[in-house]
């Protein structure tokens, strides 16, 4: 499957690279949906041998290729919120030349590399590669509540109802891009949604 | 001399005022009849007797109003305040600071007694008389830079310094001009720059970066940015935007001179010593336009400098679909004469309106 080429943009907006196999003693890999298809290119046995892979489907049917790849710790989770509380006790044990993957879509890795982060992994250290769904997840500026697959813009938050637009501006910390109001100075009026990238 | 404070709003009913000493130390941010953006720092070694660049920390008639609209702020959103946990430290270097320099600077007003860590605060204007141990947060009844900042007007955002960078990892921000502390702490200093139009092209982060990390300490620098606002509004937070936008649109011919403010920010670098942070104070100061126009050389030259700024600067700052009607009232102001260098209103110099 071919990657979506993100438009050059403003510096806050994150850059995703390419995974590569790094020598480690050890290798977390963090990936949603087409984010499997990132690490199925990267694996090799040796390094599997010592890899901790957690998958959350989002229902996708990767999860048996990934099952045959052998890695020595395999789960596949629902969504993210059900396979957060695993991946902070899996980071918590972590030691020192742990490797860190992220692949898939952009709300999975920022929300997977704070965790990381928090655990004390240099940002710098964490390799991402984006794949499938380009949707974002968004943070209302205005009651700071997070819309997640956020594909058009503008959109209308999903806790407190606000017409926002979408902007490029991105905090690692909540893992999300900002929405602010489209229509304040003029209520009611708002464009006509289309896709973020059109 | 001493300062009488004024019993003011800056929000709802917008009762703020500007004296004529007020109006006559206005920070105006235009040394000259054209604006782009600069790296405009120079040393923050005091200024002219009674300007805003005399003091370390500026205080101003405004002063006790400001720090009632802060403490309104903060009941409504705490976000507002925020400190990441290494920054503790940092927190009490800017304490220390703002006590020394206010109790040296304006002796009538503050007085910090210190013997060892026991140390008593003395706030006069705000009615503060406090007794506490020196890096003992327990003993305050906030964080430190919460309890010193909400004494002290203009924003603070306290930077770590790490990796050649500097990092937005604590502040208190309830002036700010349409940013949001919560959206942008931890960020770097890029990052939180990063909706800026044309600076980062023109390298002018780059440059402001590498001047800030060698800002060294008891050498403090200044800069002055500016944008308008629409009525004496403080808070003009993303967090509200969708409250107080609306007020852009009740521009008029008849009001403008009255509700149109140009907002002033001096922007001030402090090294801090224990922590190695930098501490950057957003002081924000606002005046009318119909004020601002009874100095003859500001009112030929903010119609210059509004007439000719970039789409791009106008639309980031806010103000395009009002620009209009800016130029409309300000032309009136502008007879053509050339102006003095620099932002100093040179009242006995420059001719009045010859129109």
């Amino acid at each position: 499957m071919s990657k979506f080429e993100f438009p050059p943009s403003i510096p806050s907006r994150p850059v995703w690279g390419t995974l590569e196999a790094r020598s480690g003693k050890s290798h977390l890999m963090i990936a949603d949906a087409e984010g499997a298809e990132a690490i199925l290119d990267v694996a090799t046995p040796e390094m599997m041998a010592n890899t901790h892979i957690i998958f959350i489907s989002n229902g996708t049917d990767y999860a048996d290729k990934l099952r045959t790849l052998n890695p020595a710790q395999f789960y596949e989770g629902p969504s993210y919120p059900a396979s957060v509380q695993r991946i902070q006790r899996v980071l918590s044990a972590a030691h020192m030349g742990l490797q860190v993957y992220l692949a898939g879509t952009e709300s999975l890795m920022g929300q997977a590399m704070n965790e990381a982060v928090n655990a004390g992994i240099p940002h710098t250290a964490i390799q991402t590669e984006h794949r499938g769904s380009t949707a974002r997840r968004m943070q209302c500026v205005h009651c700071k509540g997070m819309t997640e697959n956020v594909e058009m813009d503008p959109f209308v938050c999903s806790h407190c109802g606000l017409n926002l637009f979408v902007r490029d501006h991105y905090s690692r910390r909540h893992a999300a891009y900002q929405g602010v109001c489209i229509d304040a100075e003029d209520p009611g009026n708002v464009p006509e949604p289309k896709g973020i990238y059109e | 001399m001493t300062i009488q404070f004024n019993d003011e709003t800056f929000r709802d009913d917008y009762t703020f005022r500007n004296s004529d000493w007020a109006i006559k130390r206005f920070p105006f941010p235009f040394h000259e009849d054209s604006y782009m953006y600069s790296v405009n720092m120079e040393q923050h070694k005091g200024g002219p007797a009674g300007s805003v660049y005399e003091k370390r920390f500026d205080v101003d008639e405004h002063y006790v109003s400001e720090m009632r609209d802060r403490a309104k702020v903060l009941d409504e959103d705490p976000l507002r305040c925020q400190s990441l946990p290494h920054m503790t430290l940092a927190g009490w270097d800017l304490l220390e600071l703002i006590m020394e320099s206010k109790s040296e600077d304006y002796p009538d007003l503050f007085e910090l007694h210190r013997d060892g860590n026991k140390w008593r605060w003395i706030n006069k204007p705000l009615g503060i008389d406090d007794t506490f141990t020196f890096l003992d947060e327990s003993t305050l009844p906030y964080g430190p830079m919460e309890y010193i900042t909400r004494q002290a007007q203009g924003d603070y955002a306290v930077l770590d310094q790490r990796d050649d960078m500097l990092w937005m990892d604590a502040g208190m921000i309830t002036t700010q001009a349409d940013w949001s502390l919560d959206f942008d702490i931890g960020m770097n200093f890029f990052e939180w720059h990063a909706p800026v139009p044309l600076a980062h092209e023109k390298g002018i982060f780059i440059r402001a970066l590498k001047f800030l990390l060698n800002v060294q300490q008891g050498a403090p620098a200044r800069r002055l940015n500016w944008t308008m606002t629409v009525n004496p509004l403080l808070d003009t937070s993303p967090e509200h935007y969708h409250k107080w936008g609306i007020q852009k649109t009740e521009l008029t011919a008849e009001n403008i001179g009255q509700k149109q403010h140009l907002r002033v920010e001096l922007q001030t670098f402090f090294r801090l010593p224990r922590s190695n942070a930098l501490v950057f104070p957003i002081r924000c100061y606002l005046c009318s336009f119909q004020d601002l126009m009874t100095m003859p050389k500001w009112g030929r030259r903010l119609h210059r400098v509004i007439r000719d700024l970039p789409v791009e600067l106008a639309t980031y700052k806010g103000f395009i679909d009002n620009r209009p009607l800016m130029i409309d009232y300000l032309s009136q102001f502008d007879d053509g004469l050339p102006t003095s260098p620099g932002i100093w209103p040179d009242r006995e110099t420059e001719p009045p309106l010859q129109k």
